[in-house]
């Protein structure tokens, strides 16, 4: 059973990585990059039970953690060009 | 098989079938920010019936723990990840194609 | 205070999960880093009711089982869209104004929305929301919702 849940999340990757290389813009390959992120927590998650070593979910957990800060940064650098800027101020929120 | 398998085997599928569905959205959907739909279907119903069927496996452990604190950080961190995702493509000029044409409706 | 000690002990009960060990040595460094992390926080002013929000614990434990249910139920119909043949979507913008008052309140239900697949929130401001919605029922629907009710009472309206 955990190995046809691993092939569904793998099923799952292959779309998603499609639409990372048909783009069009660079938000739908970001997108993409969160989901493979989103996924690759899941695929490890499963894999600590198809192979029983529990390691691999504090594996998932530290994936899930650079997931989100790695898709914010490279939004970051795409709206303003530069990772270094404040952001936007209270105001403009 | 025992009922505690089961359960967790049906939420197995369902989160797979769920991942693997909120993935062919994410090819079919016509635009940017009805392709975002789609990937949070991947987000919050794929990753937390999987998570719940893992956990039914687990059964109260230590790896339950673990599972939960996943599944927290999915949920806490994806919605924000989607909203910065949206407002940097709007803030970049990304159009949403919209049904009524125009402008927002004003209830 | 109160709230230093409630992140300090939730800080140390994670530690203590995470790792599963209980020696002396691990459980000694596993209390430092708690009180480590606490006094930083108190310093960088974060320990707030903003950023840990302690008195909304059981208030959340009311909310989430419902949101759950409403996460799987729209979640379902977003699914029937995708494997639907013709692809019935009609995206939709709508504008409205939240109820909340809190930054925390209204944080949980702009969260809430994106989380509920279907309808997404583009923009989050003290007197307006700009969501998506995938069809325009599912976008209608956020305005004035039992969602914006229950995180009203959620964060301690009435």
């Amino acid at each position: 059973m955990f190995v046809a849940a691993t092939l569904a999340l793998l099923a799952t990757l292959a779309l998603t990585l499609v639409r990372a290389l048909k783009g069009p813009t660079v938000f739908d390959r970001a997108l993409a990059a969160n989901t493979v992120g989103t996924v690759a927590v899941l695929l490890l998650a499963v894999m600590e039970f198809l192979t029983g070593r529990p390691d691999f979910l504090d594996l998932a957990i530290v994936y899930g953690l650079l997931n989100v800060v790695g898709t914010i940064a490279v939004l970051k650098f795409f709206r303003y060009g530069d990772l270094g800027e404040p952001g936007e101020g209270p105001e403009d929120r | 098989m025992s009922p505690a398998d089961a359960i967790s085997w049906a939420l197995l599928a369902a989160g797979g079938v769920s991942c693997v569905l909120g993935a062919v959205g994410l090819l079919r959907m016509p635009d940017f920010f009805t392709r975002m739909h789609a990937a949070s279907v991947v987000d919050t119903v794929g990753a937390g019936l999987i998570l719940l069927g893992l956990m039914v496996q687990a059964g109260l452990t230590l790896v339950t723990v673990k599972l939960v604190v996943i599944g927290l950080l999915i949920f806490f961190t994806s919605p924000t990840a989607s909203h910065a995702l949206a407002r940097a493509a709007l803030a970049r000029g990304l159009e949403p194609k919209l049904a009524d044409g125009g402008a927002p409706s004003k209830p | 205070m109160l709230r230093l000690a409630s992140l300090a002990a939730a800080l140390y009960a994670f530690w203590i999960l995470m790792s599963g060990y209980l020696e002396p040595f691990l459980l000694g460094a596993g209390l430092a880093c708690a009180l480590a992390v606490t006094w930083l926080a108190r310093r960088m002013e974060i320990a707030d009711p903003e950023g840990h929000p302690a008195h909304l614990t059981p208030a959340a434990f009311g909310y989430w089982p419902w949101l759950v249910l409403e996460i799987l139920r729209s979640g379902l119909a977003v699914c029937r869209i995708i494997v639907d043949p013709r692809l019935p979507v009609s995206p939709t913008l709508v504008r409205f104004r939240p109820s909340q008052k809190t930054a925390v309140g209204l944080a949980t239900h702009a969260n809430s929305i994106t989380l509920t697949p279907g309808t997404l929130t583009v923009a989050a401001d003290h007197d307006e929301f700009l969501v998506h919605g995938l069809t325009r029922e599912t976008a209608r629907a956020t305005v004035a919702s039992e969602m914006d009710r229950r995180v009203r009472r959620f964060e301690g309206g009435d």
